[in-house]
């Protein structure tokens, strides 16, 4: 029982430090918001959709990236796309640097493109990490009881 | 409700549960409601389990469908819905285009166009093609509880 509390509270913790870091914003408490007996792992599954098909998207951007001259369209297009699922699961570091990359891109800087990228790469997996760590141990932790939550 | 540890803050989760138990309640028959369709129209999957995810909490029968081409065809098959959650940017048939063919098939239901777009001049365009009204991505349960009362008022 002590190790299940210990569990739980490590879980609050880390989950506040998703929001505390900036790493999240207020659509990830939507997304705990459907959670429910019906879809017990909502968030789990949603975030690794977005994982899966973001990584084609990734790859698209870093192909035309690689071409001369840069298609400031093509790349603006590709970027809105996965600015729009990392806006859907509340990724707010990753959703900043997506619209830097925009702005960029409507500027026709091939240089703050491929900064705005790199930055974006590193945002993606950083959040990637936290999350993984996070629902191991929300896995582990189990469901909690209500006199348990914390607001 | 049973929580998972994920869901331990919640300011206004509680707010959330009781507006939609309330559309639930108002739906299922109480007060001689019927029960609102919809259809989620959008490429993104993401998007497509949030919003079906939503609309299901809500206790609101949706079909989700992957472009505008396939929500003119579901049209053209013979179903009908009381509201379509229509992104822009699709393959095949974009949103404003599918929004065009819809209205000009006489097709009445509530079209809520739902995009990640800021710029003016295609919000505009998909306010011409006939949408009732426009949401920025992504929806909250809060604007879709918004949007569902307006349809059963309208009843």
């Amino acid at each position: 029982m002590e190790k299940k509390q210990q569990l739980h509270r490590q879980v609050v913790m880390m989950r506040q430090s998703l929001f505390d870091q900036g790493y999240v914003d207020d659509q990830f408490v939507q997304l705990e918001e459907l959670q429910d007996d019906t879809n017990p792992n909502f968030v789990e599954e949603i975030v690794t959709l977005y994982y899966r098909d973001s990584a084609r998207l990734i790859s698209s951007i870093e192909q035309a990236l690689e071409r001369s001259p840069l298609d400031f369209d093509k790349l603006d297009n590709l970027m809105h796309q996965f600015r729009g699922s990392s806006s859907s699961i509340g990724a707010r570091k990753v959703k900043a640097e997506c619209t830097q990359f925009g702005e960029h891109c409507v500027g026709g800087n091939g240089e703050g493109c491929m900064r705005s990228f790199q930055r974006m790469k590193r945002e993606y997996s950083a959040l990637r990490k936290k999350l993984e760590a996070y629902f191991q141990v929300a896995r582990q932790a189990g469901p909690m009881d209500t006199a348990s939550r914390s607001n | 409700m049973a929580m998972d540890a994920g869901m331990s803050n919640l300011v206004g989760s509680s707010s959330s549960l009781s507006t939609c138990r309330e559309f639930h309640s108002s739906s299922i028959g109480g007060g001689g409601s019927r029960e609102v369709k919809a259809l989620v129209v959008d490429d993104n999957r993401i998007n497509q389990m949030l919003h079906h995810k939503l609309l299901d909490n809500l206790g609101v029968k949706n079909q989700v469908v992957g472009n505008g081409k396939e929500a003119v065809d579901i049209h053209v098959s013979g179903k009908q819905f009381d509201l379509i959650l229509m992104d822009i940017d699709m393959p095949v048939m974009n949103g404003i285009e599918a929004t065009r063919k819809l209205r000009d098939m006489g097709i009445r239901s509530v079209i809520t166009g739902v995009s990640s777009h800021t710029l003016d001049h295609v919000k505009q365009e998909f306010i011409e093609a006939g949408i009732d009204e426009y949401h920025e991505k992504p929806l909250t349960s809060a604007k879709l509880l918004s949007i569902l009362k307006q349809i059963k008022h309208k009843d």
